[in-house]
């Protein structure tokens, strides 16, 4: 696409209006976007156009519009983060990733779906109702970033913006046949990103290949001042190792298969999907290992206390008093009396059980047994990850345990639904980068399934190099894409 | 929202309080006044035992760390981070009172903070 760009075979504008053409015609049965910006985006795309025109683009992406996540502050677009309690608040500035999108040139098409304040794994959770994912209107596109996944799948956006605090981008781009990628933690700027959980939330690329995903995540990454977790580094050359590993060799380079990233809790199809992936890259010329890391058998428990616990305090900003929802009871409320109305109105299910087992997880009398041993786990997740890394250069496992399931299967099985980010999570708890890429279909379902590629925190050039890798070695193996075999979304306008 | 605070039956010492990990219907609606949500009765009855579920499920991370393993609160190593006192552009008032949900006088205008007996 920025080729055409760049050949003056098409126009920002023409390229611009035909995803806008295609979200009119299917997102009334994907519902992937919570807010369409047409105005906005057709002024950026003509804003891009002239300074093609004028011979000086803004860097090879300006022109490309991209979708962004609806927990990002953009300017002048609502921000909801799939809360009542923020419906209709209009950010007054932008997120440094929305402000390095805007100075890339790429136009905003608007905002998309996911769980409320990030808290899912299939988008059901939004106060706005499910994305649906494009492979099988039925089924959930993955979560919270569902909205982003499936707006790239259905071919209504080519990029997006996602945020992984546990597997958000990740997980959605296994279920739907995309790629999804969480940076290290620290890479990409925080500033403007509501939080969730603030040590594990991330915010990354979500595309249809590894080479655009590259590119999106150089224009996203790198230093933010506004951001004082933001790692004061320059970021890897990302681009270069996509192009490098798109020769699909993989001479010398070491691969380590998590063994408790697998087996008991997976389905079969994805398994062999994942033993199909690895196989791959060992005729490519990997060195495959086989590495143990017992902790991760506690990442989950570990993951639900932390998050919980931050998530409690950081959605404490939701007051009724400075912006979004206000409910004022009758009488004389006080202002506590408009806070506990507010939050119990504005706040759907999974945010009130995660902020009152975060309440509980902090509270005096239980906060060593579990808060505390919470982070003191965490420790032991890194150790094993520093062990294994220096065994393999990078780890591979099945992204999610399960291809996507249907609408309403599990949205009120809260543990069933926490068992989706099995894979994903240890890399949220250690901050160290993950890719997720398309491995196939699974045997039973027909659905897609994703392998999960990790690296050494600041080393996100492998996850790119490798990904681009393998993505050439199935691509040759299927004889081209593998969202080339989606059933095809004709207006169905459900 | 105060992010530690009494417990009913919490015991003294944290580390006691590990054997039974449920929460009651009266623990969730005190830890729900605490994060001052206003919960139902419906919701009460619906949440607390699902609740019980997530933290039988999650209850078993104690003991899996020794005593001598270091906490992790931030996989970063962490600095101060300084800059120079220079003016920088900001909010102007009518910016950041743009999403309240009431203002006067160019002020956010709260509820009453205080109640009948203070």
């Amino acid at each position: 696409m920025a080729a055409a760009l760049d050949d003056g075979a098409t126009t920002s504008v023409e390229i611009t209006q035909a995803h806008l053409d295609r979200i009119s015609e299917v997102d009334g049965a994907v519902h992937a976007f919570l807010q369409v910006d047409t105005e906005g985006a057709l002024r950026d795309a003509a804003a891009s156009d002239a300074r093609r025109a004028a011979g000086s683009p803004a860097g090879p992406l300006d022109g490309v519009p991209i979708a962004v996540k609806d927990v990002v502050a953009t300017r002048g677009l609502p921000t909801t983060c799939g809360s009542r309690i923020l419906e209709g608040w209009v950010p007054p500035y932008d997120a440094t990733v929305v402000a390095r999108l805007r100075a890339a040139g790429l136009p905003i098409l608007g905002k998309t779906n996911m769980d409320e304040f990030a808290m899912g794994s299939s988008t059901e959770h939004s106060a706005f109702g499910p994305t649906h994912n494009p492979w099988d209107l039925d089924r959930i596109p993955g979560g919270s970033g569902g909205g982003s996944a499936a707006a790239v799948a259905a071919y209504e956006a080519p990029l997006a913006i996602g945020t992984d605090t546990g597997g958000s981008i990740r997980q959605p781009g296994a279920v739907t046949g995309t790629v999804g990628v969480k940076p290290t933690y620290g890479g990409v700027s925080r500033y403007g990103l509501v939080s969730l959980a603030n040590s594990f939330d991330q915010a990354g690329p979500v595309t249809r290949s590894v080479l655009d995903a590259a590119l999106l995540h150089e224009v996203i990454g790198g230093h933010d001042p506004l951001d004082s977790t933001s790692i004061d580094q320059p970021v890897p050359a990302l681009v270069e190792a996509a192009r490098r590993g798109a020769d699909g060799d993989l001479t010398g380079v070491r691969i380590g298969v998590v063994s408790e990233l697998g087996g008991e809790g997976y389905q079969d199809g994805v398994l062999a999907r994942f033993a199909e992936s690895v196989e791959l890259m060992t005729k490519a010329g990997a060195e495959v290992v086989e590495v143990s890391c017992p902790s991760f058998v506690h990442a989950l428990a570990t993951y639900y206390l932390i998050l919980p616990a931050e998530a409690s305090s950081n959605l404490a900003r939701f007051d009724a008093m400075r912006y979004g929802l206000r409910v004022t009871p009758d009488g004389d409320p006080s202002a506590e009396d408009v806070m506990r109305a507010t939050r119990e109105a504005g706040f759907g299910d999974e945010v009130k059980r995660r902020i009152i087992l975060g309440t509980f997880a902090l509270s005096s009398g239980y906060y060593d047994a579990y808060y505390g041993q919470a982070q003191k786990v965490r420790t032991l997740v890194t150790r094993d990850f520093e062990a294994a890394f220096r065994l393999a250069d990078v780890l591979v496992s099945p992204t999610a345990p399960t291809t996507a399931f249907k609408i309403g299967e599990k949205v009120d099985d809260p543990l069933a639904m926490y068992l989706n980010d099995l894979a994903t999570i240890p890399a949220n708890l250690s901050g160290v980068p993950g890719i997720s890429i398309p491995s196939g279909l699974a045997d039973e379902d027909g659905l897609p399934a994703g392998v999960q590629i990790l690296a050494p925190a600041m080393a996100d050039d492998r996850v790119y190099r490798v990904g681009a890798a393998l993505e050439a070695l199935l691509g040759q193996e299927w004889g081209g894409a593998l969202l080339d075999r989606a059933p095809q979304l004709t207006g169905a306008g459900a | 929202m105060p992010e530690t605070s009494e417990h009913p039956g919490a015991p003294e010492d944290g580390r006691a309080a590990v054997e039974q990990p449920t929460l009651s219907r009266d623990q969730v609606a005190h830890l729900a006044d605490l994060a001052r949500i206003d919960l139902s009765d419906a919701e009460l009855d619906h949440l607390a035992p699902q609740l019980s579920v997530i933290l039988d499920s999650i209850a078993s991370i104690q003991g899996v760390a020794g005593d001598d393993v270091p906490p992790t609160s931030h996989t970063l190593p962490l600095t101060n981070v300084f800059r120079d006192d220079v003016v920088r552009p900001g909010l102007t008032a009518e910016e950041a009172l743009s999403g309240a949900p009431e203002v006067e006088q160019q002020r956010f205008k709260v509820p009453r903070i205080l109640g009948e007996e203070q």
